[in-house]
C-alpha cells in the first residue's frame, strides 16, 4: 500500500456526491412538452406489406444459382457449399454432363440442388465457398410458408431466370471453347447456330 | 306540471317531471354513450400514445383502425373463460360485475346538456338530479373499488391479491384528497347537486376561482382511476396484471370496460365541477341555444375529451410511481394542502358573506400568502440543515486501520432516511 493512501481523504472525496435535488418544476414540464411535440413528428413505422423499403445492398436473402451468358448453369456440383454450410442446409448431388445433355461447361453439373430454409442461417459461407460464383444471394427475404416441405427449395426454385439471349440447358457449349473460357468470362452469349435452334423464336 | 316546463324551472324540477319512458330512454342513452365512449377512447388512447412514441398505432380494422376495440371486444368474448381452481367461484364472478355496473351508475347524475327537448318533452340530459349528487358519485366510485379488491382476493393468487390491496389503499388515500378538493366547490356553489354546481359556474368556472382544488382533483382523479402514472394496482412490470391477472374472456373485458368508463366518469365529473359543465367557453354563450340547446352537449364532451387527453398525455409522459412515493404524495402533500386550502376558502367565503370590508379580505389574503412563503422558506432551511448533518455524519465514519476497498457511501435519494 502506498503512503499517500489515506482513508480520511478517500471518505472525504467520496462524500462529495453531486447534489441530487429533484429537477425544478419547469424542467419537469419539459417532459410533457417532449411527448406533446412528438405527436406531430413523422412516425418511424413502415407499413410493411404495402411499403417494402429496399434492404441493404448486400443483404443476405434467398439464394440463387446463376447461369453463364449463354444459359448454361454455373454450378459444377462440387459440393463445396454443402461442406461449408454450418447448418447442414444444402444438399448437392452431382451428375455427369454428356454430349447429349450438357447442363454446365465442363464435366459435371449439379443434378440435385436443395437448400433447406428451415435450417439455413443466411451466414453466406456457401457463397464464399463457391468456386464458380454459381451460388449467390438475392435480397429477397419473404420466405415464410405454411408447410415444411415448401421451405426446401429445389434447383428449379433457386435457378436464376433465363435472360434475353440465354438458351435453356441442356445445350452444347459454345463451339471452340473450354470450361476455362467460360470461367474467364470469354463467352458473352449463345452461338448464332444455337440461337437458330431455339424453339419458337 | 306542464308538459313543456316553465322558464324558471330548475334542472331538478325539469327532470322530476320526466315520464317513466323518458327516464328509460335516457338510461339507455347514457349506457350507449358510455360504451361508445369506451370503444372510442381505447382507440384514441392507443393512437395518441403511439404518436407520442413515434408509432402509428392500430390502423387496420376499419377506417383509421376505429373498429379495433370492437374487434378486441369480440375476440375477448369468444375466448375461453377460465376460473382458477383456487378461486372463490362466486366472488370471482361477481367482482367484474360490480366493477362494470358501478361505473355506469355514476354517470346518472352528470348533466350533459342544459334545457333541451327530447321527444317533445322539455328536459335535460341528466338521468336524475340528487341533492347530494357529487357525494353519490364518490360513494359509487368507492363501491366500484370493491370489484377490484374482491377480484384480487377471490383469484386465490398472489399477484392479484397484491394488486387488489394496492388498489384499495390507493383509492382510499386519494379519495380523501378528492373529497377535500370538492369541499371548496360545495362551499362556493352552496350545493352538492351537480346541476346547481354547473349553474353556479355561469360567470366564473370553479377551475379558475378554486384553482388549487382543481389541481388536487385532477391529480387525485388519476389516482382514483388507476391510470398511469398511478397504475400501481395493475403494474405490469411488478404484478403481471395486478387484480385481473387471473381473469380471461368476458370477465376481463368487463374490467377493461369499467376502467375506461371510470375515466370518462371522473373526466365528466371534473368538467361538471370545475370547467362549467355543459356551459360554453366564456364569450361564446350564444352557442348554448344552438340546435335547441343540444349544442351544449358538444361543449360538455369537448371538455371531457380535454381531460381524457390529459390522461393519455400523462400515460405517455410519466413513469409509474414507486408505491411509497405514491402514498407519501397522497398523504403528506395532497391532503394537507387541501386542508389548508379549504380553511382559506371557507374563511374568505364567510368573510364575504358576513360583509367584511374589502381591505380585511385583502389583508387576510396577504397574510395567508406571507405565511405560505414563510413556511416554505423554513421548510427549505430545515432541508438544507438536514443535508449538512447527513454529510457530517458520513465524514464521521471511523477510519479502519487496515486498507479497505474504496466504496462510495451512497446517499439514498431521500436523504432524510439516514440515521446518525
Amino acid at each position: 500500500m502506498t503512503d499517500d493512501f489515506s482513508i480520511e481523504k478517500a471518505v472525504q472525496q467520496s462524500t462529495q456526491i453531486p447534489e441530487q435535488s429533484p429537477a425544478s418544476f419547469f424542467t419537469q414540464l419539459k417532459g410533457f412538452w417532449l411527448t406533446f411535440a412528438t405527436m406531430f413528428k413523422k412516425v418511424e413505422t413502415i407499413p410493411y406489406p404495402e411499403v417494402k423499403p429496399p434492404v441493404a445492398e448486400r443483404f443476405h436473402g434467398r439464394h440463387q444459382l446463376n447461369r453463364y451468358e449463354d444459359g448454361l448453369e454455373k454450378c459444377i456440383g462440387c459440393e463445396l457449399c454443402a461442406w461449408a454450410c454450418p447448418a447442414d442446409a444444402i444438399l448437392v448431388e452431382a451428375g455427369d454432363n454428356t454430349p447429349d445433355a450438357q447442363f454446365s461447361p465442363g464435366e459435371r453439373y449439379g443434378k440435385v440442388y436443395q437448400i433447406n430454409y428451415l435450417r439455413c442461417i443466411f451466414c453466406g459461407l456457401c457463397i464464399e465457398a463457391c468456386p464458380t460464383r454459381a451460388l449467390t444471394m438475392t435480397n429477397e427475404y419473404e420466405l415464410a410458408d405454411d408447410n415444411r416441405n415448401k421451405l426446401i427449395f429445389d434447383k428449379e426454385d433457386l435457378l436464376a431466370p433465363l435472360r434475353a439471349g440465354m438458351l435453356q440447358p441442356p445445350h452444347p457449349m459454345y463451339p471452340g471453347t473450354t470450361d476455362t473460357s467460360y470461367y474467364k468470362g470469354e463467352v458473352t452469349g449463345t452461338h448464332p447456330s444455337q440461337e437458330v435452334k431455339a424453339p419458337d423464336a | 306540471m306542464s308538459r313543456n316546463g316553465g322558464e324558471g324551472m330548475s334542472t331538478s324540477e325539469l327532470i322530476g317531471a320526466d315520464p317513466g319512458w323518458l327516464i328509460l330512454v335516457k338510461g339507455v342513452l347514457i349506457f350507449v354513450i358510455c360504451v361508445v365512449a369506451t370503444l372510442l377512447s381505447i382507440w384514441a388512447e392507443r393512437r395518441i400514445v403511439a404518436r407520442m412514441q413515434v408509432r402509428i398505432g392500430p390502423n387496420r380494422v376499419g377506417k383509421f383502425g376505429l373498429l379495433q376495440s370492437l374487434a378486441d371486444g369480440v375476440k375477448l368474448a369468444l375466448k375461453e373463460d377460465l376460473i382458477p381452481k383456487a378461486a372463490d367461484r362466486i366472488v370471482f364472478v361477481i367482482a367484474p360485475i360490480i366493477s362494470a355496473t358501478t361505473c355506469f351508475m355514476a354517470f346518472a347524475v352528470i348533466p350533459m346538456t342544459g334545457k333541451v327537448s327530447l321527444f317533445g318533452h322539455s328536459t335535460a340530459m341528466q338521468l336524475t338530479d340528487l341533492p347530494v349528487g357529487v357525494l353519490y358519485v364518490l360513494a359509487i366510485a368507492s363501491v366500484g373499488v370493491y370489484g377490484i379488491v374482491l377480484a384480487g382476493w377471490s383469484s386465490g393468487s398472489t399477484y392479484p391479491l397484491l394488486g387488489g390491496l394496492r388498489s384499495s389503499a390507493q383509492v382510499i388515500s386519494y379519495e380523501v384528497a378528492m373529497g377535500l378538493s370538492l369541499v371548496a366547490v360545495f362551499i362556493y356553489a352552496g350545493s352538492m347537486s351537480t346541476s346547481s354546481i354547473v349553474e353556479a359556474q355561469n360567470k366564473w368556472w370553479f377551475g379558475v376561482v378554486l384553482f388549487p382544488s382543481f389541481i388536487i382533483y385532477v391529480i387525485s382523479m388519476v389516482g382514483e382511476t388507476n391510470c398511469a402514472p398511478f397504475d400501481l394496482a395493475e403494474a405490469e412490470g411488478e404484478l403481471v396484471g395486478g387484480f385481473h391477472t387471473e381473469y380471461s374472456s368476458l370477465k376481463f373485458a368487463l374490467f377493461f370496460l369499467a376502467e375506461y368508463v371510470n375515466m370518462v366518469v371522473v373526466s365528466s365529473l371534473a368538467t361538471t365541477l370545475f370547467l362549467g359543465g355543459y356551459h360554453a367557453l366564456p364569450g361564446l354563450g350564444f352557442t348554448e341555444t344552438w340546435l335547441g340547446g343540444w349544442f351544449t352537449m358538444v361543449w360538455f364532451f369537448a371538455k371531457v375529451i380535454l381531460f381524457f387527453f390529459l390522461f393519455v398525455w400523462l400515460r405517455g409522459t410519466l413513469p409509474r410511481l414507486r408505491y411509497d412515493q405514491f402514498m407519501q404524495f397522497g398523504w403528506k402533500v395532497l391532503i394537507p394542502v387541501s386542508l389548508i386550502w379549504i380553511m382559506i376558502v371557507s374563511t374568505l367565503r364567510v368573510m364575504s358573506q358576513q360583509g367584511a370590508p374589502r381591505f380585511v379580505i385583502i389583508a387576510f389574503t396577504f397574510g395567508v400568502l406571507l405565511l405560505v412563503f414563510a413556511g416554505t422558506s423554513l421548510f427549505e432551511r430545515a432541508k438544507e440543515q438536514r443535508k449538512k448533518e447527513d454529510k457530517e455524519s458520513l465524514k464521521a465514519f471511523p477510519a479502519p486501520s487496515f486498507p479497505v476497498p474504496l466504496l462510495t457511501p451512497q446517499l439514498s435519494i431521500g436523504t432524510e432516511e439516514i440515521n446518525d
